[in-house]
């Protein structure tokens, strides 16, 4: 099957500035596929040239087929696209807000009462859209990119400025609309949401992609050390030393951490010695493979 | 329901939902015409206030015939030394005394048109008791005849005026304001990545600043043509809607002007503002032009504001003809072309 997005080496420069340099990636249809990278990374150019609101000064980007720019009108119904503001009309509520979308789109206002009812805003119709909360106006802002059904999702940074409650309300939202059988693509600066959400991750920075594949599959690649923590006063460092070999062991007085990219014995043995009281392991994260691709923190 | 339809239905939502646009394009305007038309509604008809010290024969006869009464209001008093200080102070402006046949009139010369009005009403009254005295027929007889008034009572250019610049700032704001706010929340791009015509949203933003200024047009009539403000229009008065109409678009386009070069909304109602207040002074629509130094009667040329006040003038209350408001239609429209061409070069989808 063909794939549903194609970016092939898109270049964009604002002066000095290499916003994008470079860029190349499919997505395939129905699949969950996120950018990830800090702020300035040029993750927003990126998928502004893809849904034809810039034009790349070099490569080539096409969407189910068809090249977004100029202004594509046998396109624009296909794609639905939630921007970073919350680009509503002033002073309208939130039924109005979807509706007004809707006929945009030629689309019925009785899907706007259905796209209300999808992201749990059904008692929020009559409320303003200056009234709602972050996290609301972020669902209605969802519902307008998506109240004509379109194949393709672009969202950019959708859970920006959200409160950690919120942002895991809309990842619900963002998991049904995918599991629905369209292709979505995403922006983010969190490293946690890109690893739950996307099926797939281009991480960039500097106007370049990085890397590319399945959350799991670049974290694993980094072959980074396991880290199995349980409380302390269970048993000693010198004993899990001694117990561990070639493991690092430390112990703050409050967490045992063992430090190991073999974490079967060191399990097996803290099982067998009674110690797993208050037990962690954590692997790699895409931040480490973040740190190891850049050599700096991840800073969002 | 089609775009343009909807679009037409969120904007205006949008505006009547703005308590500070409708204070601001139609409830401030009316303020002012009713207070500056209540203030100015009496000047235009002058009378001499005259203090009769002691009788005056030739003055009571005087102020009981015809004409002389309507222009007299005679008071009387009996303290001279008071009487003349009211006419030193301006609160009269003359004192009358009959000493014998002998009539003595005091008045000041702060005021020259009043000093002379003075002068020629007493010298009138004096010839006439003369004439009746003498007994003879006048050998001179004066038959007036009234032209057709062209001068402006105050409401007659007041309501013009205000309209005008109550239209004005509304189409200004309105386009502008809209174009700030939609390109800072990103509404103009995404109202770019809807299938919608660019034609059907700004279509619907000129329908809905067309509707307001429409309205302000009725609410402007309705109070002016009320008995109390007393403005009556002359036949053509109908013709005041495609001049409101092209005025709208005219300064809406100096509103897409200003959204195209301003950031935020502050800096383009900032802007906005210093064109419209300035002009509303140059170009006549608080000062009466016909009463305004030369120089600013020239500079009023090289407004658009010029335009839409005189031209509502002339067919409101001047008694023109439909043809006498088709050149300043011309000079709106074309105001309104040549800027939204320079706003299109200007115009940008993004604040960076």
């Amino acid at each position: 099957m063909p794939a549903t997005i194609c970016a092939r080496d898109i270049r964009k420069t604002y002066g000095d500035l290499r916003a994008v340099d470079g860029v190349t990636f499919d997505v395939a249809p129905g699949e969950f596929f996120g950018i990830l990278g800090p702020n300035g990374a040029g993750k927003t150019t990126t998928l502004e040239i893809i849904e034809g609101l810039r034009e790349a000064d070099a490569g080539e980007a096409t969407v189910l087929g068809l090249p977004p720019w100029p202004r594509n009108p046998a396109l624009l119904p296909r794609i639905g696209v939630q921007l970073q503001a919350s680009a509503f009309f002033e002073r309208l509520t939130a039924r109005e807000q979807l509706c007004t979308f809707a006929s945009l789109y030629g689309v019925p206002a009785r899907r706007a009462d259905e796209m209300l009812e999808v992201v749990g805003l059904t008692d929020k119709a009559g409320t303003r859209t200056e009234k709602l909360s972050g996290g609301q106006a972020q669902r209605l802002s969802l519902a307008c990119a998506l109240v004509h059904d379109p194949d393709v999702v672009f969202l950019d940074e959708p859970t920006g400025a959200l409160d950690p409650q919120a942002r895991r309300n809309l990842w619900d939202v963002l998991r049904a609309i995918s599991a629905e059988g369209r292709t979505v693509v995403l922006t983010t600066h969190h490293m946690d949401e890109a690893e739950t959400l996307c099926e797939r991750v281009a991480i960039m920075d500097h106007g370049k992609v990085l890397q590319i594949g399945p959350p799991a599959a670049l974290i694993r690649a980094l072959d980074f050390p396991n880290r199995i923590t349980v409380s302390s006063g269970l048993v000693t460092a010198a004993e899990a030393r001694a117990g561990v070999p070639g493991a690092e062991v430390t112990d703050d007085g409050v967490t045992l951490a063992i430090v190991t990219r073999d974490p079967a014995p060191a399990l097996g043995w803290l099982a067998d010695h009674g110690a797993l009281a208050g037990l962690q392991v954590r692997g790699g994260t895409l931040e480490d493979v973040f740190l190891q691709l850049t050599g700096r923190e991840y800073r969002a | 329901m089609n775009a343009f339809r909807s679009l037409s239905r969120a904007m205006f939502l949008g505006f009547v939902r703005d308590r500070g646009a409708m204070v601001f394009s139609i409830l401030i305007p009316v303020i002012f015409l009713v207070l500056l038309g209540s203030i100015y509604k009496g000047s235009g008809t002058p009378q001499l206030s005259v203090v009769e010290v002691g009788k005056v024969s030739l003055l009571d006869q005087a102020s009981s015939r015809g004409q002389l009464s309507r222009i007299l209001k005679v008071t009387r008093s009996s303290d001279l030394g008071a009487a003349l200080n009211d006419v030193r102070q301006g609160d009269a402006d003359a004192v009358a005394q009959q000493q014998g046949n002998s009539l003595v009139v005091h008045y000041s010369i702060a005021d020259q048109v009043t000093a002379a009005v003075v002068q020629t009403v007493f010298a009138s009254i004096v010839q006439q008791a003369d004439e009746q005295a003498a007994g003879r027929p006048a050998a001179f007889r004066l038959t007036t005849q009234q032209v057709e008034d062209k001068s402006l009572k105050p409401i007659q250019y007041l309501a013009p005026g205000l309209l005008g610049w109550a239209i004005a700032s509304g189409a200004t704001f309105g386009a502008g304001i809209t174009l700030v706010t939609w390109r800072q929340n990103k509404l103009l791009r995404r109202l770019r990545l809807a299938p919608a015509s660019t034609a059907a949203v700004v279509c619907a933003r000129i329908g809905i600043s067309l509707v307001i200024a429409m309205v302000q047009l009725a609410v402007f009539l309705a109070i002016a043509t009320t008995p109390y403000f007393g403005l009556k229009l002359t036949a053509s008065w109908w013709m005041a809607i495609p001049i409101v109409a092209c005025g709208t678009l005219s300064f809406m386009s100096i509103g897409l002007l200003v959204g195209s070069f301003a950031r935020t909304q502050q800096a383009a109602s900032s802007i906005a503002n210093l064109i419209i207040l300035p002009m509303a002074f140059l170009g006549g629509a608080f000062i009466p032009l016909n009463f305004a130094p030369r120089w600013l009667q020239d500079v009023s040329y090289a407004l658009p504001l010029r335009y839409l006040v005189v031209g509502m003038q002339d067919v409101m209350a001047r008694g023109d003809g439909p043809a006498s408001a088709l050149p300043a239609i011309a000079i709106l429209l074309g105001t309104a072309a040549v800027l939204t061409l320079l706003s299109v070069r200007v115009f940008r989808w993004d604040q960076v």
